[in-house]
């Protein structure tokens, strides 16, 4: 089951703790993985862990002209795109009162704006092939909404908007288009909550903790898949219970 | 026939895998030929490519029959 062995995978936000995780299990599924992120050093070192099949493809998302060389280099690399997964995304948190136009617009490109680009490019191939995947990671958040992330709640509920048309427009050609949705998850970002604080966040979550990256990537593995050929438009919640949506 | 309306009727064959015989000037991709508007995107973005030219969007929705696709091209390839 859920096997990609000959299966090339694009993954952007390599670099960070989710999107590492998600190529690794990509990759230990046995798809070739283009590994993209703005920090080179750590897509080398990712790649290095992971031996054959990992492959770096640096890009900076705010660049409107990234998302279609990023594609091109991809599949220069891995071979002809069978797997997108639009992981990157940064956040840029204030209350809306004090939130700037640039602030606002910067989450909207980088988390938004460039997952559209992407998929745009990737798709021209996987329409002519009849098959792909495209996987959005979003948040929670996309859907609960979270005081001091009207930038970021809006490009994550933005994705689940694109994520439901474009399933529609290339379900006939085999290709489909899913989310997996994260709640609270172990990453740099959380490492500097204090134990009292991750507690009190645990106490929300019926599972009782908080998730792992692993937890993220074994949702996109499994949309990744062929055995996941008959979900398209959905978005996977992957929260500890959460919030049950 | 001109070379760019053979080019024209190979795309559309190699693209919605019909029988050449069926590629006539008067054939609809929709119509006659099985397309759909997916369909029809992607021969518009198939004939953009081989022939290094631009479709803008509202010249593309006027694109329906082989014909209309041919000439087209062969405008802008003229100018």
């Amino acid at each position: 089951m859920f096997q990609l062995d000959g299966k090339a995978a694009l993954v952007t936000g390599a670099s960070g703790g989710i999107g590492a995780a998600i190529a690794r299990t990509l990759h230990g599924l046995g798809a070739s993985v283009a590994l993209s992120g703005t920090r080179r050093e750590a897509l080398e070192t990712l790649a290095a862990e992971l031996g054959s099949r990992a492959h770096v493809c640096p890009a900076d998302l705010k660049d409107p002209a990234a998302p279609d060389a990023l594609v091109a280099a991809a599949e220069a690399a891995a071979g002809p795109l069978h797997i997108l997964v639009n992981n990157a995304g940064f956040t840029r948190d204030m209350l809306a009162l004090r939130m700037k136009d640039e602030d606002w617009q910067a989450v909207l490109d980088v988390d938004l704006t460039a997952p559209f680009r992407l998929s745009r490019a990737a798709l021209k191939g996987m329409l002519r092939r009849r098959a792909g995947r495209i996987i959005a990671i979003g948040s929670i958040v996309g859907a609960t909404g979270n005081p001091g992330q009207a930038n970021y709640a809006a490009a994550k509920a933005g994705l689940t908007g694109m994520t439901k048309a474009l399933a529609q427009e290339v379900g006939s050609r085999g290709v489909t288009v899913n989310m997996v949705a994260p709640g609270f998850i172990e990453t740099p970002m959380t490492d500097a909550l204090s134990d009292a604080q991750k507690a009190k966040l645990s106490e929300a979550i019926p599972l009782g903790r908080m998730g792992k990256p692993e937890d993220v990537a074994a949702a996109v593995a499994y949309l990744a898949s062929d055995e996941a050929g008959w979900v398209t438009g959905a978005t996977l919640h992957v929260n500890g219970g959460m919030a049950m949506l | 026939m001109s070379d760019i309306a053979e080019r024209v009727k190979k795309i559309v064959v190699d693209h919605l895998g019909v029988e050449e015989s069926k590629v006539t000037a008067e054939a609809s991709f929709i119509d006659d030929l099985g397309a759909d508007s997916l369909d029809t995107v992607e021969l518009v973005m198939a004939f953009e490519e081989a022939f290094s030219v631009e479709i803008p969007e509202d010249a593309a929705e006027k694109i329906s029959t082989v014909k209309d696709a041919i000439e087209y091209i062969e405008k802008q390839k003229a100018a």
